[in-house]
């Protein structure tokens, strides 16, 4: 593939030597000078001294039969102009930006960006794994179908532990689709089962449901 | 009265307040930077606010969902087109306009449907306008 990467930084240069290895032909946009000679005397001329935003810059380096670009500079707002720039001028097939600010992730979707990648949201997400505070831990979300697959690890104080899964209130769009017990192996919920302390329940939701779920399987 | 935010208190940013001040909009200026306040007209009657336009928290603080207009002036086109397009596409503000100083940007922000004047392109056509004229006596 041809693979345009905006920013020379630390995330776009080891990206960029990541792409090399794995037989890709990279092209790298930078404004500093200084950060393209090092990126040119380490890895051949891949890298172009320039602004990623411009479509000038962008013309030259024949964004226009691009497979992918890749905006992973420092600034939101530059990120998200050479993605755009990209696809409404060079009709670029897939854009990715990084994010900085999680709030951007909306705005990005919405103005045409494929993907977006924000180190804030995916700290947060191991933030949330591994603190027990958060009782609800997200897994994935399949953003396309608005769905998501999360985590429940019962506490030994909940109201609903002793109760079978059919005496659970559970809000019509969640379904349980697992329960791995502290001992033993997991199994699919049936009605019948009942709800052990220091189980894990997967559960499928929309996120709108999320707090409702939360309700029927903790009991507070 | 019209409410109208306007992003950035550069030049251009501060003059356009307070012709709109005077003009008796309900203005508010919103700016990184407090020093630049500094530019605002002694008797301007609006609010200046400290803050990143492109943050949706700090937009909502300034009024932006009660806005008749948006302007986004400040020194980076990025900038302006993104903190336009938060106006736009999340906020709903009726009108937005920007100022893009790469013309081939503008053009393509323009066919995107964001309100946007160049000053390049603009003042250069008005000095080939003066230069064509005849020097006045």
């Amino acid at each position: 593939m041809y693979i345009v990467v905006i920013g020379g930084g630390r995330v776009g240069y080891y990206l960029t030597r990541e792409l090399l290895d794995e037989g890709h032909e990279i092209l790298v946009i930078e404004k500093n000078a200084a950060l393209c000679n090092t990126l040119n005397d380490e890895m051949g001329s891949i890298c172009v001294n320039g602004d990623g935003c411009e479509a000038a810059t962008l013309a030259e380096v024949g964004t226009g039969r691009a497979d992918m670009l890749i905006a992973v500079t420092g600034d939101d707002e530059d990120n998200l102009v050479a993605c755009q720039v990209a696809k409404h001028k060079f009709k670029v097939p897939r854009t990715i930006a990084r994010i900085r600010n999680p709030q951007n992730e909306f705005l990005f979707k919405k103005l045409g960006v494929d993907v977006t990648v924000s180190t804030t949201n995916i700290i947060m997400e191991h933030i949330a794994e591994e603190v027990p505070t958060h009782p609800l831990t997200h897994l994935f979300s399949f953003r396309e179908k608005g769905l998501e697959i999360v985590e429940v690890k019962m506490p030994a104080q909940a109201a609903t532990v002793g109760k079978s899964v059919e005496e659970l209130s559970l809000p019509e769009e969640s379904k349980l689709v697992l329960i791995i017990p502290r001992e033993g192996k997991p199994y699919v919920p049936y009605s019948g089962n009942v709800i052990h302390a220091g189980d894990h329940i997967i559960a499928v939701t929309v996120p709108e449901s999320e707090v409702k779920l939360r309700t029927a399987l903790l009991g507070s | 009265m019209k409410k109208v935010l306007i992003m950035g208190c550069g030049r251009v940013g501060a003059w356009l307040a307070g012709l709109l001040d005077a003009d008796g909009y309900q203005v508010t200026v919103l700016d990184i930077d407090a020093t630049s306040f500094r530019r605002l007209p002694s008797d301007f009657k609006g609010t200046a606010l400290v803050g990143n336009g492109l943050d949706q928290g700090t937009l909502k603080k300034a009024g932006i969902e009660e806005l008749d207009a948006f302007v986004a002036a400040t020194q980076g086109d990025n900038r302006n087109v993104m903190a336009a397009q938060i106006a736009r596409h999340i906020f709903n503000v009726p009108r937005v306009i920007c100022r893009i100083y790469d013309p081939l940007r503008q053009e393509i922000y323009q066919t995107l449907g964001i309100e946007a004047i160049s000053p390049t392109t603009v003042f250069a056509q008005l000095l080939k306008e003066r230069l064509e004229r005849e020097e006045p006596k």
